[in-house]
């Protein structure tokens, strides 16, 4: 079973991660999995989960786990990253992957910000967010990662969903895996809730989420 | 191959030969001067072969980290990479460094800094030794011939996979473009690579620490590896040093120019030595040390301002108080008739 997480009460990423470790199990493919890690809140994951996993560098867990695929095609490869490793420092990594249709699954968790550096502008930051490098609001339009992979990959799965949407989270999981085993690079991001840098409590954390990021962001399959 | 075979070939193809027969399996990869022959060789090599495989990734960034998951996978995974592919590639050489992991770069020294120039210097050794945040510890060896360079290859890999340090294969575009005719037979036994991760282990692997005491026990214990390989591993030439007055310190193709030089030196009544670290990290201290107490003076000769002279310093006992002179021409080749020049001079 899955560790005591070491995420803040109230994160997102463990609902990911325990959903993640549920298909597994289901599918028995525990044994086949490794979990990549980016540096951020990800690299908490490193032993929460009961299977092989490793932490990268920042931006750089996509390149990592390609390598582990290609020298190891029967496995499950995950690369598990937030938005700034995926779309800011990793964002030419991610794209080269997709491109190349590496069989890889990517795992993103968007909580528009920089959450273990403690609330710093991100690339899926949206138009007038207060954030600790941008305290008058942030003047751009966030990264639509998934949408601008479509732009350069015609098979791979992508989908966004929230963790507030558990069926949803399953049903893109489990696909994002069969993608994978059918050979094809698949991304998946999360809308995810961060309490302590949004600076909610309780039932305002899932306001935020449904406020702010999911009217922004569209869910669905791409 | 088991018996001598006279082959005309350049360092390139010497070094892409040596990957083979390591059993190298992938290799990834951006194209850089002087690197790219390397990269291309090994292409042409194994295109058509099933076992084999190549990648050319957008940034040597990727192909550093591609190396980390492929090795982690249990292949044997390398790269070449040269200057400013040097530097970039620090970041995943730090996590190998880390994570002690078999990473095996072949480093193809460049004019620098910046773009610098395209075909030659020995300024990338402290690159190659340090290069990552924090004090990773590798092993770097420095090739002065195409036949050597065959082995030290060859050493390279079977070093990186049984000790688990990176390890480099420190070269320059000179050596790497030289065509001459080399005779490969080094009865050598490949280490086999394994899994660090596999369907069969549950593994957590971390390279980033809780609490500072963690880290330092973990660098302890590298450290502590480090120098129980060394007595193994470290090695150098000594070419006259036992009987001269003068000992000078070179390193890769340099030395090849002091033999040269040293005829002459001779003839003209001068009793000079070569040292030559053949591995620059682990230094060959030991060695150094016994020989600076013989000698009068130490004459280092390198294509840096002072790279090798540093490590010298640095391995030096402290009691040890001796001459340091030298040569230092960043970035260009050294011929025979410079150094004589340069010895004459003092």
């Amino acid at each position: 079973m899955a560790k005591e997480a070491k995420f803040c009460p109230g994160c997102g990423h463990p609902i990911v991660l325990r959903f993640l470790h549920m298909i597994l199990r289901e599918k028995e493919l525990e044994s086949k999995a490794v979990l990549g890690l980016d540096i951020g809140c990800s690299l908490l994951a490193w032993d929460f989960l009961p299977i092989n996993t490793f932490q990268t560098h920042h931006g750089r867990v996509t390149s990592t786990m390609l390598g582990y695929k290609r020298a190891q095609p029967d496995s499950l490869s995950f690369a598990y990253t937030g938005d700034g490793g995926a779309y800011a420092i990793g964002m030419q990594s991610l794209m080269w992957a997709a491109i190349r249709n590496e069989p890889i699954t990517v795992i993103v968790v968007n909580n528009s910000n920089y959450a273990m550096t403690g609330g710093q502008t991100a690339p899926t930051s949206y138009k007038g967010q207060i954030t600790d490098t941008n305290p008058s609001g942030v003047e751009g339009e966030p990264v639509f990662g998934p949408e601008l992979v479509r732009q350069v990959n015609k098979k791979a799965y992508i989908a966004r969903t929230a963790v507030n949407d558990p069926k949803q989270v399953k049903e893109y999981l489990e696909k994002a895996i069969e993608a994978q085993q059918a050979g094809n690079f698949a991304i998946v991001e999360f809308l995810s809730y961060c309490p302590l840098n949004w600076k909610t409590v309780g039932i305002e954390t899932n306001n935020y989420l449904n406020d702010n990021l999911k009217t922004l962001f569209p869910v669905g399959e791409f | 191959m088991s018996e001598k075979q006279r082959q005309f070939l350049t360092g390139a193809e010497v070094v892409v030969q040596a990957c083979i027969d390591a059993g190298a399996t992938q290799m990834y990869g951006y194209p850089i001067t002087p690197g790219t022959e390397v990269l291309t060789g090994w292409i042409n090599r194994v295109d058509k072969l099933e076992d084999k495989m190549y990648l050319q990734t957008e940034d040597e960034i990727a192909a550093g980290f591609a190396i980390c998951g492929a090795v982690m996978g249990g292949k044997k995974a390398f790269t070449a990479t040269a200057g400013p592919g040097t530097v970039l590639m620090q970041d995943a050489m730090s996590m190998a460094d880390g994570m002690r992991l078999p990473f095996v770069a072949i480093i193809i020294q460049r004019g620098g800094p910046s773009s610098g120039t395209v075909i030659y210097s020995q300024q990338e050794v402290n690159l190659a030794i340090h290069g990552g945040n924090g004090e990773g510890m590798r092993i770097v060896y420095s090739p002065s011939n195409l036949e050597e360079m065959y082995e030290l290859t060859r050493l390279t890999f079977n070093n990186a996979w049984k000790y688990r340090f990176p390890s480099v294969l420190l070269s320059d575009g000179f050596l790497m473009k030289t065509r001459q005719p080399v005779e490969l037979n080094f009865e050598i036994e490949n280490v086999e690579p394994t899994a660090l991760v596999s369907s069969e282990s549950q593994k957590n692997i971390r390279n980033i620490y809780s609490f500072e005491e963690e880290l330092r026990l973990e660098l302890e214990n590298q450290e502590k590896d480090f120098n129980k390989m060394a007595e193994e591993v470290t090695r150098f030439e000594s070419f006259k040093a036992d009987d001269c007055d003068e000992l000078i310190i070179a390193h890769g193709i340099v030395a090849g120019a002091v033999k040269e030089a040293m005829v002459e030196l001779e003839n003209q009544g001068k009793k000079v030595g070569l040292f030559r670290p053949v591995t620059l990290s682990p230094f060959p201290k030991d060695e150094l040390n016994k020989l600076a107490s013989k000698v009068k003076k130490f004459f280092i000769v390198e294509s840096s301002m002072g790279q090798l002279r540093d490590l010298v310093k640095q391995n030096l006992d402290s009691k040890i108080s001796i001459e340091i002179d030298g040569l230092y021409r960043p970035a260009v080749g050294i011929e025979s008739e410079e150094i004589i020049k340069a010895i004459n001079k003092q």
